[in-house]
């Protein structure tokens, strides 16, 4: 034994004690296992939630300097920084956030006026903050040498040329509309047509130009023609490159002493920095896109291999979730020992799932589900183990040493890939070993459960008294039935429900309650909600600024109501408070000195005059006022504004953060005649105050043209939306149908023939390509015929088998003895009938009585009552020997033959001492009886042979009989084969190719009666309740009646008036009399020959090349391999179906669905009530028409020397059944299906009985 | 070439079976379209890919950029994996051994993904040298190769593929047809070799995968025939009087 063989079966015996210990405590094991992922994925919470929102983080202006870049870790863990503080941020953000009005409101302003003179402002204060400069100890700076400097726009952004600063400090103000030029601005006949100018017509999330200049989000700028405030503000933003606090500091206050701002209780303590996440673009988008669909894609392959279980669905999202949660785990594991991931957990994800694999998992369960069947689920876990367990532990070792080369390249972000991905693998096995055997091992013992249920109550019904177990299969049934198997009962539509495959009904579920959206909705909403409440400019901030407004400082927050300009005279313009007057800002010298703490106790004296003299106006204009909500405005903006505005010039934000320092606020007040001056240059409508009477109301129309053009440009984005919206949802709908294609296993209908063909010497498989473990079985081979078997019928008890050379055999259908064996006439005659000895053909005639009364009994007990029977294992080659002292005992009968009162017709009584064989000795008994007398067993021709010199002297005995013997019907041709056979209770029917209807004794082996008056051959035969239906090549139907008559009698058979008389044949018995009486016949119920018949309840279906159906005809399929369904009742045709490229080969009606067959080898399975098609099955060549249907959802199949089980609501493979190696060359032609779960296949010229006992309690 | 020879010495065969013929080459077509649009798709996802390194990143319209840089790329890209997909399954049919190492969708499946993580790991992951990036690259590609192909006759044919077509974009690129953005080694990018191989070895999996398809109908034609006589003689010798 070398090393490995040593290791694997150490490996193996591991395995094996593990599944049984898995299988054994499921349930404490799985709750062990979700405890150690939940503990594994506990360190998960620290990671942020993924989102694309900015995050932000607040420092003290005070004592502020940039984060190091290279910071240690401790002192980090200790301050609770984010990882991303770290280094310079990419700029310091500075808005001047000026707030202005006009202050008193004079009534023949116009409206234009409420944002013209206001603007016009922006140009002064852009000066003064260009050419301020700070002078101190240390030399001077000037904003040149602090802010930002940017070089080009981007290429594509050649219309922003002008408007956009370039090759310069970045310092964005409304006056850059108009390129920071006053005379422009003057000039400009309508600014608010400029400001809208670059506004995007389409819906757009991030930021416009406007929003960027403005620096405040549209609505609060205020410059709009219908605004009721007056009130104007916007921000000058200036961007630092680096942080000088002197600087800053001095520009505050320097604004601040020319700019006063009253009551302003900003706090302007603190620094925020935020930081941006990696963008998503649509380029990035793509690939991310790509790979999770073939994620998707390679999940859906892997998963819908997993078979022949209880649950497909859960044993998929268990190997789903083994697979996600060791990637959870393995995350956790490493954030857990100090490895923070930095790779894109999207972007690896895929990648993570790929190299783990779900193939172990199903190596897995296909190892446990094909183990045998009847183990205890303990054993068959813990075998399915140990046999994969090799594989398994090869595999991992395989992707363990791939992983660990690649973490040798020493490639950080590989490097980090690969421990996650071991890490991963680790967990994956560890999960698989106890999470998804366990699962697995829960999932088998459900099935067995299942199975236990669905199979006791048709047990009880059946046998009442019988223990429950499997004696009952080879207990004799009565041979009689009641009802035939092709009587079908239409149930009322509305209980006609198709049993609907597993996946469906999940389906149908999930939509029945709604459970899938309602839970997608509840995520959405919690995952809405997180976002919104910690959005910068979400609903945290908003809650905070609507507790302040509450508070009494806020309620200026509300404009007084515009007071009607002509009631109140406009006031003093002298008296308006202004601190400085416009060109103030000239006198300074736009110097300050470093200031180290600005005086605003300055301003704050002037302040106690601005509400005395808006007391003072009559027509008081806005108060200006700043609450907390203006401390940061800036979160109002998109949250794209900043990263857009980088953009521009190429700068990208992404994984950086930007510092924004407190705003400082400036207010303006400008007193009207200011204003007025400005005004006289256009004509300007006035303003018309709202609540103003209906004066100039022509004026009105133009007034509102503004707002009205808004409102316009309102609805279009609103139909945009819509249009969108529904573009969207119909994608969605499309989306949802495709997956339902994807998901749905029938195509109904197209399913064609291209899909579902196996190649020969394949596995069989499904349509999904899922071939299922193959078994193996020996079935109990019926041997003996010597030419292909032809047709087929069973009662149940008994199963007749007629070849092309006309041999008829019967055998017991439970144990496949051969019974009777009637030999084909012609031969017959030649060679003579056989006789046996009155004692053996007693005790064959007790054995089938006795088989035929002792239907109760056990099959032992019968077993032994019939001391004959031991022989009629005939195909059991040591039987020879009986066959010796039979041959012995040879010399005797032949005396007795004569003696026999009448001349019976055992012409194919056999006993069952004689093997099958016999036949084949016959054609060859000239060599036997030269070579010896000996009993040669000739093995290599199959069956047992014979005792040749058997024939000496029954030759004679034979010639003997057939003299004395009147048999004028034994005269036919050689070629008269059987080509229709049917079998009720103990009687044959046999319908020859030469028109003759014969009836023969199943038992004994006699002819009981034959009719021959139609020369056409009988084509198909029902045998039902004493009568018989026979159809015939020429496309009559005959009907006959039998009569069974205890006296001996000779009887004349009437002939068909239109046939004329036909010569009847005498009909000699000894005890019953079988009497067969041809009742009528319908000569031309079809023109061609016809080819189906089926008589259930009364009435009778016959199918003919003709493609016609008459009478009454339920289903029927032409040879132009179209079906056709017919009301039985009415006769109309209730729907055709275009099924096979060449003829219906046969037809099968099941409850629910129509299972057709035909020469293209192709099964095809039809829903009834509808017409679809289901699914198909390729079949095997030349097995198109070996199916067999089993109970209501179990179709059998015939294969090269297999059978294949099929269930039928689903269309999946069970099993496939491999019978024995001696007939894999030979094609299933014929299944033929008994009562008792037995399958009689047909092999070219032998039989195979098949118990599947397997398979049944796999059924469901 | 190799594709004309096989539909060229079909018919023959097949002799009077036209149907058959007309379905194989049917069969043979609808791969190729399929193998096309396959490359099509991966060439664009993956230039998207490459040009996410190299281009601006907030590039005004990305979806113009793709296909203004070079349109003819993708098709030829297509083109190419069409004849890949197309030659594997037919060396193999020629050298007679068929290609049963992991033959189902979700083996192609995982190959096509982890194709896309190699490419992925070219564009995104920062090595200190090419020389670093190109081993690692070739690791993966031959770790491709013997996890998903296993085959001689595949290996042999994809180092053939890659040597080609970096030989092929060299001569592009030298004339100016085509251009890298910062060439490393001899104009192109010292990579490509690897990536030509690896995707030579996916595109072969897609087609051996789809090729099953063919031989399974022709398998079946082919039975459907001999049946259909087989039928036809029963049928003669069961109705002899009629």
């Amino acid at each position: 034994m070398t090393l490995t063989e040593k290791l694997r079966d150490k490996i193996s015996r591991a395995f094996y004690s593990h599944g049984l210990f898995c299988a054994s405590y499921p349930i404490p094991i799985i709750l062990f296992t979700g405890f150690c992922i939940l503990a594994c994925c506990y360190p998960l919470l620290k990671l942020p939630l993924p989102g694309t929102g900015p995050v932000e983080y607040t420092t003290p202006v005070k004592d502020y300097s940039p984060p190091p870049s290279d910071p240690d870790r401790e002192q980090r863990d200790q301050s609770e920084q984010p990882d991303w503080y770290v280094g310079a941020p990419v700029a310091y953000i500075q808005q001047i956030f000026v707030k202005s009005t006009i202050s008193p409101w004079h009534k023949n302003l116009l409206a234009v006026d409420v944002f013209r003179a206001p603007l016009s402002r922006v140009f002064q204060l852009v000066e003064e903050i260009r050419n301020h400069v700070l002078r101190d100890s240390s030399g001077t700076k000037s904003l040149e040498e602090v802010c930002l400097q940017v070089t080009d726009l981007l290429p594509g952004l050649k219309k922003l040329r002008n408007l956009l600063p370039e090759h310069g400090c970045l310092l964005l103000s409304p006056g850059n509309f108009w390129q920071n030029d006053q005379e422009r601005f003057s000039a400009d006949p309508d600014i608010i047509k400029t400001i809208y100018q670059h506004e995007p017509k389409t819906l757009q999330t991030s930021a416009t130009l406007k929003d960027l200049l403005f620096g405040v989000p549209g609505k609060y700028s205020g410059v709009n023609l219908y605004t009721r405030k007056r009130m104007v503000s916007y921000t000058i933003t200036l961007v630092f490159q680096s942080y000088h606090s002197r600087y800053l500091s001095s520009l505050r206050a320097r604004l601040k002493l020319l700019h006063p701002s009253p009551n302003c209780s900003l706090r302007e303590e603190n620094l925020v920095h935020v930081h941006f996440k990696e963008e998503i673009g649509i380029a990035e988008l793509i690939p991310l896109v790509t790979t999770y669909i073939i994620l998707f894609a390679y999940i859906y392959f892997s998963t819908r291999k997993i078979d022949m279980v209880k649950s497909k669905w859960g044993l998929a999202l268990a190997a789903v979730v083994t697979v996600l949660s060791s990637l959870l785990m393995s995350v956790g594991l490493c954030t857990l020992f100090g490895l923070t991931p930095t790779l894109n957990g999207g972007e690896i994800f895929p990648y993570l799932v790929v190299v783990i694999g779900l193939e172990n998992v199903l190596v897995l369960t296909k190892s446990v589900v094909s183990t045998p069947v009847d183990l205890e689920v303990k054993l068959r876990i813990a075998q399915g183990l140990s046999n994969e367990s090799w594989s398994i532990m090869k595999n991992m070792a395989t992707e363990l040493g791939i992983i660990l080369i690649g973490y040798f390249t020493l490639v950080p972000a590989i490097q980090e890939f690969c421990l996650f991905a071991v890490v991963g693998l680790v967990s994956d096995f560890f999960l698989q070993m106890l999470f998804f055997t366990t699962v697995l091992s829960i999932d088998i013992r459900r099935m067995e459960l299942a199975d236990l249920n669905k199979r006791l109550p048709p047990e009880v019904c059946l046998h009442p008294a019988k223990p429950a177990g499997r004696g009952h299969r080879y207990e004799r049934q009565l041979a009689m039935r009641p009802s035939t198997p092709h009587t079908i009962t239409l149930q009322p539509s509305s209980f006609r429900n198709l049993r609907l495959p597993k996946r469906l009904r999940v389906i149908y579920f999930l939509a029945r309650t709604r459970l899938a959206q309602r839970l997608i909705m509840v995520g959405t909403v919690i995952w809405i909600g997180i976002l919104v409440y910690t959005d910068p400019a979400g609903l945290r901030t908003y809650l905070t600024a609507q507790v302040t407004e509450q508070s009494p400082l806020g309620e200026a927050g509300l404009p007084p109501m515009p007071v009607p300009g002509g009631v109140l005279p406009a006031g003093d313009p002298k008296s308006t408070f202004s601190i400085f007057p416009p060109d103030a800002s000239k006198l300074a010298e736009n110097q300050t000195l470093p200031w180290e703490s600005p005086d605003i106790q300055e301003p704050q004296d002037h302040l106690e005059g601005a509400p005395h003299s808006s007391l003072l106006d009559i027509g008081p204009g806005p108060e200006v006022t700043w609450g907390p909500e203006d401390e940061e405005l800036w979160r109002k903006l998109s949250f794209r504004h900043w990263p857009s505005l980088f953009s521009y010039y190429n700068i990208t934000l992404a994984k950086k953060y930007i510092s924004l320092l407190p705003v400082i606020p400036v207010t303006l007040y400008l007193n009207p005649q200011e204003v007025q001056h400005q005004q006289e240059a256009q004509h300007y409508w006035p303003l018309k105050p709202s609540g103003s009477g209906t004066a100039q109301g022509e004026d009105q129309g133009q007034a509102f043209e503004g707002p009205s053009r808004t409102q316009v440009h309102g609805d279009v984005t609103l139909y945009k939306v819509a249009a969108l919206g529904l573009a969207s949802g119909i994608l969605l709908v499309l989306l949802l149908f495709c997956l339902y294609r994807v998901l749905c296993p029938k195509n109904y209908g197209q399913h064609g023939a291209s899909h579902g063909r196996r190649k020969r010497g394949d596995l069989p498989c499904d349509d999904y390509g899922y071939s299922p473990p193959e078994t193996e079985i020996i079935p109990l081979v019926l041997r003996g015929h010597l030419m292909d078997i032809e047709c087929l019928a069973s009662d149940g008890m008994l199963l007749v088998s007629c070849c092309l050379v006309g041999q008829i055999r019967v055998w017991d259908a439970q144990t496949g003895d051969c019974l009777t064996l009637i030999p084909k006439q012609g031969l017959r005659r030649d060679s003579g009938g056989v006789f046996d000895s009155q004692e053996s053909w007693e005790q064959l005639s007790d054995g089938g009585k006795g088989s035929l009364e002792e239907l109760g009994d056990n099959a032992q007990l019968r077993r032994l009552l019939g001391p004959p029977q031991p022989p009629l294992f005939g195909d059991q080659p040591d039987l020879t020997c009986l066959i010796d002292t039979n041959f012995s005992e040879q010399p005797q009968p032949p005396p007795l033959e004569p003696s026999q009162p009448e001349p019976r017709h055992r012409a194919g009584c056999r006993r069952p001492h004689d093997p099958p064989g016999y036949d084949f000795s016959r054609l060859v008994q000239r060599v036997y009886q030269e070579e010896g007398l000996a009993p040669i067993p000739l093995p290599a021709l199959g069956p047992p042979s014979p005792v040749p010199s058997f024939h000496g002297p029954e030759d004679e005995a034979c010639s003997h009989l057939e003299k004395g013997s009147p048999v004028p019907t034994w005269t036919p041709d050689t070629e008269s084969s059987v080509w229709s056979l049917d079998l009720q209770g103990n009687l044959i029917v046999a319908g020859r190719s030469n028109g003759r209807l014969e009836v023969w004794d199943a038992i004994e082996g006699t002819l009981r009666c034959s009719n021959e008056e139609v020369s056409s051959g009988i084509t198909a035969l029902v045998f039902l309740n004493k009568r018989i239906v026979a159809a015939r090549l020429n496309g009559s139907l005959d009907f006959f009646s039998l009569e069974t008559r205890t006296v001996l009698s000779h009887l004349q058979f009437r002939g068909t008036p239109g046939r004329g008389s036909a010569p009847s044949s005498p009909v000699y018995s000894n005890s019953d009399t079988v009497v067969c009486h041809l009742t009528h016949t319908v000569s031309c119920a079809h023109q061609k020959p016809i080819t189906a018949l089926k008589a259930a309840a009364g009435r009778v279906v016959t199918g003919s090349q003709d493609h016609t159906l008459r009478t009454m005809v339920l289903a029927s399929g032409g040879q132009d391999g179209a079906i056709c369904l017919w009301d039985v009742l009415t006769g109309s045709r209730v729907s055709h179906m275009f099924a096979h490229r060449g003829d219906v080969t046969s037809l099968t009606c099941t409850t629910s669905c129509i299972i057709s067959s035909g020469l293209d080898d192709l099964i095809s399975i039809w829903d009834r009530s509808t017409g679809i098609k289901l699914y198909s099955i390729q079949q095997d060549m030349g097995c198109g028409a070996s199916l067999g249907v089993i109970s209501d959802n179990l179709l059998v199949t015939g294969g090269q020397g297999c059978v294949s089980f099929w269930d039928l609501n689903y269309g999946d493979l069970l099993q496939t059944v491999y019978l024995g190696k001696s007939s894999e060359a030979q094609p299933a032609r014929q299944i033929l299906v008994l009562d008792n779960a037995a399958i009689v296949c047909n092999f070219g010229s032998e039989l195979s009985l098949v118990y599947v006992p397997s398979v049944l309690e796999k059924l469901d | 070439m190799a594709e004309r020879e096989t539909a060229s010495s079909v018919p023959p065969k097949c002799g009077p079976y036209i149907s058959s013929v007309t379905s194989r080459s049917m069969n043979l077509v609808i791969r190729g379209v399929v193998l096309f649009l396959i490359g099509v798709f991966l060439a664009l996802v993956l230039n998207l890919l490459q040009i996410q390194r190299n281009v601006t990143l907030f590039p005004p319209d990305v979806i113009a950029s793709i296909f203004s840089s070079a349109w003819w790329v993708p098709p030829c890209c297509g083109t190419a994996s069409a004849v890949i997909g197309l030659l594997y399954p037919c060396i193999d049919r020629h050298l007679g051994e068929p290609h049963k190492f992991k033959r189902e969708w979700s083996s192609v499946m995982r190959c096509v993904a982890v194709f896309v993580g190699i490419n992925h790991a070219s564009a995104k992951v920062d090595f200190d040298n090419n020389i670093q990036l190109s081993l690692t690259l070739a690791a993966l590609s031959i770790g491709l190769w013997w996890t998903f192909d296993r085959s001689r006759s595949g290996f042999g044919l994809g180092v053939g593929i890659a040597f080609l077509a970096t030989v092929v974009t060299q001569l592009l690129v030298y004339n100016g047809v085509y251009q890298y953005t910062s060439p490393d080694f001899l104009y192109v990018r010292s990579w490509l070799p690897c990536i030509f191989f690896a995707g030579g070895i996916t595109m072969g999996n897609i087609g051996r995968q789809l090729a099953m398809y063919e031989c399974k109908v022709t398998a079946e034609n082919l039975i459907k025939n001999e049946e259909s006589k087989n039928m036809f003689l029963y049928r003669k010798k069961k109705t002899p009087r009629f």
